[in-house]
């Protein structure tokens, strides 16, 4: 008893510290105005969200989170960034009213629908109930293998799985078109107009 | 003089454990967390620290950019070639069942998922290098003093 008592603070401690982490990060991206500083903290912010989906048993959404967002976006940022300036346009604060009452009216509507969320963990909830539990039930006997995940991704839910091939594909060809390839310089080396 | 040469060599001893996890992530996801998405991630993550470490010009020598255009089309006919290999053999688009219909534990199952995690990985990999080296060679390659 006082050892599962203990476990669970313990636990409560990850998860408050992982959040606060995250709070702090998103903080600091938002006053940096250096932008290989907010790239870099973006990927930290990425590592920690990865970790945080550890801690709510998500295993395979944080392995994607800890590859493609704290790995190859960090990168497709820097590459990005690379192209642009090293620093953000300072911008004067309090000049934008309405900026500022459709995020605190979108951030009070989030936090009030929060007020109706099932609790973690509740076998009611709607994500654990319906489909959920069919595929939970059925993966067993239908599918056989024990990575329940990768039974929906690919095979109850393969056609969709196909669309998302599809749009990395698809994002893959805009990228070659839009940056091209094909050209004489065959996308090396492009010396656009420098606009000081 | 090798400039850099505690990262070059220590991409060298990384380079090929990282796509060796890159497979291990691509074949057990059926068993364990990953599949084809992150193992193509990983898979070209190897090649975008070649690329940090010993310049663009030699890692399309490696992997040329013509290869993967082939690899992206390649992976995603792989996927919906899977599809309707299941419709040929009379089952539904993505049937895997039909597989392998005498088996007692779903093999089928099994290949199929094999198969299809494979096109992912394949169209994943090609394509985040594919993106990669588009924004990267839009430059040449920076001065140390613009860091």
């Amino acid at each position: 008893m006082t050892e599962g008592h203990s476990t669970l603070s313990a636990m409560v401690f990850v998860d408050l510290s992982l959040l606060t982490m995250l709070f702090l990060v998103a903080i600091a991206m938002l006053r940096s105005r250096h932008l290989f500083a907010v790239v870099m903290l973006s990927g930290i912010y990425s590592l920690l969200s990865a970790a945080f989906f550890v801690s709510l048993d998500a295993v395979d959404v944080a392995f994607t989170e800890a590859a493609v967002g704290a790995g190859i976006s960090t990168v497709l940022m820097l590459a990005g960034m690379l192209l642009t300036s090293r620093r953000e346009k300072p911008v004067m604060p309090g000049r934008a009213p309405i900026a500022m009452a459709v995020v605190f009216i979108t951030g009070a509507a989030l936090i009030y629908a929060t007020i109706d969320m099932p609790a973690f963990g509740d076998a009611n909830a709607p994500a654990n109930a319906y489909v959920g539990k069919q595929y939970v039930e059925r993966t067993p006997n239908e599918i056989a293998v024990p990575n329940i995940v990768t039974a929906v991704l690919a095979s109850y839910r393969g056609f969709d799985t196909l669309g998302e091939v599809l749009v990395v594909f698809t994002a893959g060809l805009a990228v070659i078109l839009l940056l091209g390839f094909g050209s004489a310089r065959g996308g090396r080396e492009v010396s656009d107009q420098e606009d000081e | 003089m090798m400039e850099h040469a505690i990262l070059k060599i220590t991409t060298k001893i990384l380079f090929a454990p990282i796509i060796l996890f890159a497979l291990y992530v691509q074949f057990h996801g059926d068993y364990g967390p990953g599949g084809g998405f992150q193992a193509g991630v990983i898979f070209a993550v190897a090649f975008i620290l070649h690329a940090f470490c010993f310049g663009l010009e030699e890692t399309k020598k490696a992997m040329p950019q013509k290869a993967l255009i082939i690899a992206m089309v390649i992976g995603f006919l792989f996927y919906a070639g899977t599809g309707v290999a299941t419709m040929l053999l009379g089952a539904n688009f993505l049937g895997y069942d039909v597989i392998d219909p005498d088996s007692t534990h779903h093999a089928g199952q099994h290949y199929g998922i094999l198969l299809v995690e494979w096109g992912v990985g394949v169209t994943v990999a090609s394509t985040m290098l594919t993106i990669f080296y588009h924004f990267t060679g839009r430059e040449p390659d920076i001065d140390q003093e613009d860091w």
